[in-house]
């Protein structure tokens, strides 16, 4: 191992009622790689992400972020030290332009925003950014769309934007490519994968071509239990991987 | 001591009464997510119903009876035209529009009734003291509400914890899809929840006309004190509204009675006189304050 | 966008010119009415800055009108006349409660919300109606009118100008505020609050501050109030007024600048239209409401040329 744990997972667990849908749960991500995390449907992925992000509050166990324990950090505290995440359900501002919403993500790690009486949507240190980073994952021409109306593969183009400007040491995309069609997750895959090595990325994926194409490590989670942990190729020979889960991969 | 005894019944009384509210409430607002300003409405309908049908009829019961039919006939006809269209709405949007029945309402009973408060009478069979324990002499009125109503919470605890029915609504509370996938009439469960909750308030509002005063806008009095019973107890639990009501209930009745006297102890008689009434009247919301810093979901939110 | 610029500084402008008309047809009760529906557009306005702007559904904005109303009226009454004081404490005391109240209000949301600011509102009215020695729950009139070196707002043509004045100017004052980044992180913790705290923000301090802004502009609403009823009740603070406040918003249309003026002009004339004709109006203003919000969500701003989004 010559890189550093960026993030260490340790059995963390999480239950709703008799559910466990988090079963004490350790894995880590490497500096710069790229490690996905695959299981079938309801095996807790979406969870697992919300207590990596902050934004659910595990039984037991412990998250730490470059050495630090983040366990009992909100969500706005993990954004701040550089842990970005994606939400599988498109969560972008609907009634905002895609530049708006990419400048708020700026604006949020851009300095104090307890201003009241400078426009914020004429600020270059906000507006430049967030077209960068739009031209960057290809929305640059639909800047000035509203939301709304972005198809829904650019609405998942959005999320990564907001994602990488909030300057992210850890980037936690949970299902990037939902709903996409072959060309956009193609393009998409292509575009994540020029992080490689730059970047740390936790991805939750079903798309199987994608994972095994991005993918340094593969974390395999089946009932709310990691089952396996290793390379593509490792989980590939996986027998019990093969039984649970790659039996049900898509055509 | 008996003053203090005495004292403690009356909030026991008061609790019950508000217990009648607030489990109509938080029953509509946990099953339907539905936020009705109205339900002091019904409150009042109570009321002004068993007013006219005991005048008509001559009969106490007759009158209860009839008001509590009355009362569940209205609820459910406020339901039907303008309530089921607010199910999918935003809360602001149902504040608002039960806002604007409240103003109905209130102008109603003024043009039928009057706006002069109407003082009404026990009937003779409930009048009159009862000898309780230790020389306590308690009206027997009050007595009857507070079995009434702990009978009401016996009943509901029943229903909802031990009958299919009771499964349904708090199935229909985690899970409206489900629920109707298997072939329950959501519509028509809504639509009893809500009638249920509207007698209950109804229920609570003939039992107050004798005690406090009948006149319109009597609602939004007790209205606002059951949304502190509801915020203390925590939204959408049987069990927290009864806890919520039976804590509202004393510590108002009791900080009433007592807070000036005790303040003249160490304040000045004068001092006493004007801050006493003035923070009595303020101690439920300073105590809903507190709740809420320390436990912002209430004391027994309902769970998932 | 520019229409809506053009339609705010043409209502300004036809409300600047009320008084010449009124003195020309002899009608000096129109002074008086569009007085009273600026002070209640500047209500409306705070109102709008939380619940329109700021998704906070307060239903205890009638307090703030209450605070300010008692602040002036007090300091009336023990002779202290000087508006700019009198304004200064409306303005303090509002915003200080505001501070308490949203601090405790604030950490909670949706239902509890609504019901915390309404219980806190009949919190101030029962002290309100305590206050035995300044009318208890009959009120007292206004000793005095403010002065401002000079302006004396029992003049009713200089007060018609001066509440204008104050009306155009918190316009100007909301129009900054929620286009600035303070005004953006309100704005996105109404769009989507989980995705306003992934990004990095808390919002709990801006909806704080939101709050106390929009509390400290009631009082001066307030402070007006006062002033143009000339008496003095803890009827300010009841909250069936921070019901009918709430719908002047929804009424012109929420999270529009010009709604708020609309709304309020809207819900006062159609008062006073019922009330002339029936002393029970409010069995018919009732079901009007419960029709506004099933059927016109958007207000009447929304009927404006460029409807939709607003800064």
């Amino acid at each position: 191992m010559t890189a550093a744990a960026l993030l260490e997972v340790d059995n963390l667990s999480k239950s709703f009622g008799a559910l466990r849908a988090t079963d004490q749960v350790s894995l880590t991500a490497l500096a710069g790689e790229t490690h996905a995390i695959i299981g079938p449907n309801g095996a807790g992925k979406t969870t697992l992400i919300g207590q990596l992000s902050g934004t659910l509050r595990p039984d037991s166990g412990h998250i730490r972020f470059a050495g630090e324990d983040i366990t009992r950090l909100g969500a706005p505290a993990r954004s701040h030290r550089g842990l970005a995440r994606s939400f599988q359900i498109t969560s972008v501002y609907r009634d905002f332009t895609a530049l708006d919403n990419v400048a708020l993500a700026v604006q949020a790690h851009a300095g104090s925003s307890f201003r009241l009486w400078r426009p914020a949507r004429t600020d270059p240190a906000l507006r430049d950014p967030a077209r960068a980073i739009l031209d960057e994952v290809g929305l640059g021409a639909r800047a000035d769309v509203l939301a709304a109306n972005l198809a829904h593969g650019e609405q998942r183009q959005l999320e990564v934007a907001m994602v990488l400007a909030t300057k992210p040491r850890l980037m936690l995309l949970d299902e990037p490519m939902a709903g996409m069609g072959t060309d956009e997750s193609q393009r998409m895959v292509k575009f994540l994968a020029r992080f490689r090595g730059r970047q740390t990325i936790l991805l939750v994926e079903h798309d199987m071509d994608a994972v095994f194409s991005l993918a340094d490590r593969i974390s395999v989670l089946v009932y709310g239990r990691i089952v396996a942990t290793g390379t593509p190729a490792e989980i590939r020979a996986n027998p019990e991987v093969q039984r649970a889960y790659l039996g049900e991969e898509d055509a | 001591m008996l003053l203090f005894l005495e004292q403690t019944l009356n909030g026991l009384q008061l609790g019950v009464m508000l217990f009648l509210m607030a489990a109509g409430l938080t029953l509509v607002f946990g099953i339907m997510n539905l936020v009705n300003l109205a339900h002091g409405s019904l409150y009042m309908v109570g009321a002004y119903l068993w007013v006219a049908f005991t005048g008509l009829t001559g009969s106490y019961l007759a009158g209860v009876v009839l008001a509590l039919a009355g009362t569940l006939a209205v609820g459910v006809l406020i339901e039907l035209i303008a309530l089921r269209t607010l199910y999918d709405r935003d809360h602001l949007d149902q504040v608002l529009a039960t806002f604007g029945l409240i103003l109905f309402f209130n102008e109603l009973v003024a043009i039928v009734f009057g706006r002069a408060a109407l003082y009404t009478s026990v009937p003779p069979w409930l009048s009159g003291h009862v000898e309780l324990f230790a020389g306590l002499r308690y009206p027997l009125y009050r007595l009857v509400i507070i079995l009434v109503g702990l009978a009401v919470a016996g009943l509901l605890w029943f229903v909802v914890a031990r009958t299919r029915l009771g499964m349904l609504i708090r199935a229909g509370a985690s899970n409206r899809t489900m629920v109707a996938a298997l072939g329950v009439n959501i519509r028509l469960l809504y639509t009893a929840v809500f009638g249920f909750g509207a007698a209950l308030a109804g229920l609570a509002g003939l039992m107050a006309g004798p005690i406090y005063t009948v006149e319109p806008g009597m609602g939004e009095k007790i209205l606002i004190e059951v949304f502190v019973v509801i915020v203390i107890g925590g939204i959408g639990s049987i069990r927290g509204a009864l806890a919520g009501a039976l804590i509202v209930g004393m510590v108002d009745t009791l900080g009433r009675a007592f807070l000036k006297p005790t303040l003249a102890t160490v304040l000045s008689p004068s001092a006493a006189d004007t801050a006493g009434p003035a923070i009595a009247s303020m101690l439920i919301y300073l105590l809903m304050a507190v709740v809420l810093a320390l436990r912002p979901a209430g004391l027994f939110p309902a769970r998932g | 966008m520019r229409a809506r610029t053009i339609a705010i500084v043409a209502v300004l402008a036809a409300l600047a010119a009320v008084p010449p008309l009124a003195a020309a047809l002899g009608q000096p009760f129109y002074l008086d009415l569009f007085r009273r529906i600026m002070i209640f557009a500047i209500a409306a306005l705070s109102l709008n800055l939380i619940l329109g702007y700021g998704g906070m559904v307060s239903f205890g904005h009638a307090a703030y009108l209450g605070i300010g109303a008692y602040a002036v009226g007090i300091l009336a009454y023990h002779g202290v006349t000087n508006g700019f004081l009198q304004f200064a404490v409306a303005i303090g005391a509002s915003a200080a409660i505001a501070l308490v109240i949203g601090a405790v209000s604030i950490r909670t949301s949706g239902v509890y919300f609504i019901m915390i600011t309404l219980a806190f509102t009949q919190m101030l009215f029962y002290l309100g109606i305590s206050l035995e020695e300044y009318g208890g729950d009959d009120g007292i009139r206004l000793k005095a009118h403010s002065q401002f070196a000079g302006l004396d707002l029992a003049h009713p043509t200089p007060f018609y100008y001066f509440v204008l004045a104050i009306l155009a100017g918190f316009v100007y004052l909301v129009h900054r505020i929620v286009n600035s980044r303070f005004g953006m992180v309100i704005r996105a913790a109404k769009s989507n609050e989980a995705r306003t705290r992934a990004i990095g923000f808390s919002p709990y301090p801006y909806k704080l501050a939101a709050f106390v802004i929009a509390g400290a502009m009631g009082g001066v609403a307030g402070a007006l109030l006062v002033n143009q009823t000339a008496y003095l009740t803890p009827e300010f603070m009841n909250w069936t007024r921070s019901g009918e406040i709430m719908f002047m918003v929804i009424l012109g249309g929420i999270a529009t600048l010009i709604g708020p003026v609309l709304g309020a002009a809207a819900l006062l004339l159609l008062e006073d239209l019922l009330a002339a004709w029936t002393t029970h109006w409010q069995i018919i203003l009732g079901p009007i409401l419960v029709l506004v919000v099933l059927f016109a969500r958007r207000g009447l701003a929304g009927l404006l040329p460029g409807g939709g989004r607003d800064d």
